[in-house]
């Protein structure tokens, strides 16, 4: 960047060139993969819909419950309740389908699988083992693994592209696979939760996904197992004018335990992708499910030029006795973010947590927070949102904490922190708090606050830059929820933190 | 090693002269006092030699070992060699005081293209320091001087001069709020880092600090100049008389 500023720019060469090239290198994650793709046509319709449906070779149960999906869809409006801002999206100018060609035939070594895909794996970061078993070379889970063990889901646009640990996994009984999969082998499963906690009625997005998920993850934990090792999904974005369908469902069966990672990326594109995800999660009596993501698709440029539109709905029903969910998010890319992990808190004494770090630099643009239903008896939950915002960007927490008339004795605890970095951008809290009955206790703390000159000063005086003093005191206001995170993704967090914040003073 | 010219200063942002022309020079292995009346300009004397935002230098130079200062950021300053103990040090929710003390150590070695200390180096280093300033672990692990009393607050400063080891040593009323046994603390540990290679601009209204940091040279600020100087029995004759008979003999 440095190095262009100080060049001479040649005549004729317009501007847009030359801030395209400034851009390079702002995000780490920008790069596309030119792989050969195998398209679905433009649009979406009951055609298109079906087309997916026998992509995945699906059978006619699923095909029917995505066309009933699209007719209600088809009767829906777009959500304008939220404070985000953005040009009308043409719904039927994306490609909902997309997939590499190369998944059509199995490689039976690295040598043949597509060397771009290998790269694409390697920059965001996954270790080669996982790369051949994520790429489908046969044979490569008898390599042993180097390292601590994470089992990997990659989806690739639209769909998963590989699972690692499969076999060890399933020594426990637990089945971690891409939900196309899922639906063909365990269409029991399925059959029973999926669409129970996100309806296909629920809103204008759910039910667009319900019509033309491509794939996602499917995790079933059975009874009294404590997942051998932290599962995660890596979802990558590269086809153009493409959107994003996932689907995750996720089961913890009674007494037991998983940790979920889920990590997103986009290239850079002009022009805005949509992402519109559902996830579901089942947790059974005295089960618990920890769901982590970090959340890095391409933001936009500094003027608001692409970036992800991001409209995802998750939801996790605490349906036994006990039971224990907690979701932890990082969200620092997206141009537009519209998402409310939520808990609904149906069995007795179950508990819902929800930990938030949004930061939003230049033209972004978060409304995210979370919904607590409280229903079951002393049940409990906790809110930790920290907004950060800097340059132009608007970051709103929107939250409902409703205690129902039989979640008697139940409690929330709610707190929510703005920071503010420079004069342009905006924090808004926006809390809805419903009590309907008068043994249970909602707390409330909200605060905002600027970055603070003398803050920047005395760690610049003790040999910061002014982006490390930004990055230190930003973290240090993150640390509640940084300490939530398991610990590879929270050092990935506080990097990312540093990174989506660069520029954003001086 | 520390020469200041002529050196006129006024605030950004009103049109307010503070400084109307210091000349100071701080000889390595050398403690310098600067003592004055409320509103003198000593603690814009130290903000301005570290690089602190809302003044316009508008005459006179200020150079360390012949760098100019006034050219450079102020994270260039501290890699430099320029270490200020504020007489406010400010708090940092949620930084842990060892995770700051290891970025600045290693941001400062990083700037003099020295390689960054590992964790287990630094945790030894910070241990022995920490130890004989009397900070005991729980201190080292809490946020930046946050809920810290006064007394912590300021023995903080000199465990990150300590472990910053500066050439040039700027406290800025030290002193203050600090009881009688804090003040022995912070004062062992100041004169624990004096030697031949490092001077100090020690800044304080009383002269019972100079007590236990005995200075070589005491300068008297008044108006935005250095109007005396002398020997440590200059602290003497402020604290028996008070500023006024200097001043006057002065005017």
């Amino acid at each position: 960047m440095a190095a262009l500023d100080q060049t001479q720019v040649k005549e004729g060469v317009d501007q847009e060139t030359v801030d395209a090239v400034r851009e390079v290198g702002t995000y780490k994650y920008g790069w596309d993969t030119d792989i050969e793709m195998e398209y679905a046509p433009k649009g979406v319709n009951p055609d298109i819909v079906r087309l997916i449906s026998e992509k995945n070779e699906e059978p006619e149960w699923m095909t029917e419950w995505r066309l009933s999906a699209f007719e209600r869809w088809t009767k829906m409006d777009e959500p304008k309740w939220a404070m985000v801002h953005y040009p009308p999206i043409d719904f039927q100018d994306q490609y909902y389908y997309a997939r590499p060609k190369s998944m059509e035939e199995k490689p039976k070594s690295l040598d043949e699988v597509d060397p771009k895909l290998l790269a694409t794996y390697e920059k965001l970061g996954i270790p080669l083992k996982e790369q051949m078993i994520l790429a489908g070379v046969e044979g490569a889970e008898n390599i042993p693994a180097e390292g601590r063990k994470v089992a990997v889901d990659a989806v690739f646009d639209s769909v998963s592209v590989g699972t690692t640990f499969q076999d060890e996994l399933a020594k426990h009984g637990v089945i971690f696979c891409s939900i196309s999969e899922a639906i063909k082998e365990h269409p029991e499963l399925v059959k029973k939760y999926l669409g129970t906690v996100v309806p296909v009625s629920d809103n204008f997005y759910a039910t667009l996904n319900s019509a033309v998920f491509s794939d996602g993850s499917f995790v079933y934990i059975p009874p009294g197992v404590r997942c051998p090792m932290e599962l995660s999904t890596y979802f990558r974005i590269n086809a153009e004018n493409t959107g994003q369908f996932e689907r995750t469902l996720i089961i913890a069966d009674k007494g037991s335990y998983v940790s979920y990672l889920e990590g997103c990326t986009a290239p850079q594109r002009d022009t805005a992708q949509l992402h519109a995800a559902v996830v579901e999660i089942i947790v059974e009596e005295d089960a618990e499910v920890k769901y982590s993501t970090v959340q890095n698709w391409f933001p936009g440029d500094e003027n608001g030029k692409g970036g992800i539109y991001n409209f995802v709905t998750k939801r996790a029903d605490c349906r036994g006795d006990r039971s224990k969910v907690m979701w932890t998010q990082v969200e620092t890319g997206s141009a537009v973010t519209w998402k409310y992990p939520s808990c609904i808190l149906r069995g007795n004494e179950s508990q819902g947590e929800f930990y938030s770090i949004a930061i939003t630099n230049n033209m972004q643009q978060a409304d995210t927070g979370t919904k607590m239903v409280h229903l079951g008896k002393n049940t409990k939950s906790r809110i930790v949102s920290k907004g950060i915002s800097a340059g132009k960007a608007q970051n709103t927490y929107r939250g409902l904490v409703s205690m129902h008339p039989k979640a008697k004795d139940s409690r929330n605890y709610t707190q929510c922190d703005s920071l503010l970095i420079g004069d342009k951008c905006g924090a808004h809290t926006v809390p809805y708090i419903e009590v309907k009955n008068n043994s249970s206790r909602v707390e409330h703390e909200a605060t905002t606050s600027k970055v603070d000159d003398d803050q920047l000063f005395y760690c610049r005086q003790r040999g910061m830059d002014e982006e490390e003093a930004v990055a230190l005191v930003v973290n240090g206001f993150c640390k509640d929820v940084l300490q939530a995170l398991p610990m590879e993704f929270a050092m990935e967090a506080q990097q990312l933190v540093a990174i989506s914040l660069e520029g954003s003073v001086g | 090693m520390l020469e200041i010219k002529n050196l006129h200063v006024q605030l950004e942002e009103e049109d307010k002269r503070i400084l109307k022309g210091v000349d100071l020079t701080v000889e390595a292995g050398k403690v310098h006092a600067i003592m004055g009346p409320n509103g003198s300009g000593k603690s814009t004397l130290s903000y301005v030699l570290s690089g602190r935002d809302g003044y316009e230098v508008t005459e006179g130079s200020a150079t360390l070992d012949g760098q100019d200062l006034l050219e450079m950021e102020p994270e260039e300053r501290a890699a430099a060699g320029i270490f200020l103990a504020f007489q406010y040090p400010v708090e940092i929710p949620g930084v842990g005081n060892m995770t700051f003390l290891r970025t600045a150590v290693n941001a400062q070695r990083k700037a003099r293209g020295e390689d960054e200390l590992s964790a287990a180096e630094f945790l030894k280093v910070v241990r022995a320091k920490a130890k004989s300033l009397k900070i005991d672990a729980d201190m080292l692990k809490r946020p930046v001087n946050v809920g810290f009393s006064g007394g912590e607050k300021k023995r903080n400063e000199i465990l990150q001069m300590a472990m910053l080891e500066p050439k040039m040593c700027i406290l800025d009323e030290t002193d203050s709020g600090l009881d009688v046994d804090a003040m022995k603390l912070v004062s062992e540990g100041v004169n624990a880092l004096r030697d031949a290679g490092r001077g100090f601009l020690v800044i304080t209204h009383y002269q019972r600090l100079l007590d236990h940091i005995k200075p070589d040279v005491v300068h008297i600020m008044a108006d935005g100049r250095i109007v005396k100087s002398g020997g440590p029995e200059l602290a003497l004759e402020v604290e028996h008389n008070g500023y006024s008979d200097i001043l006057a003999e002065v005017n």
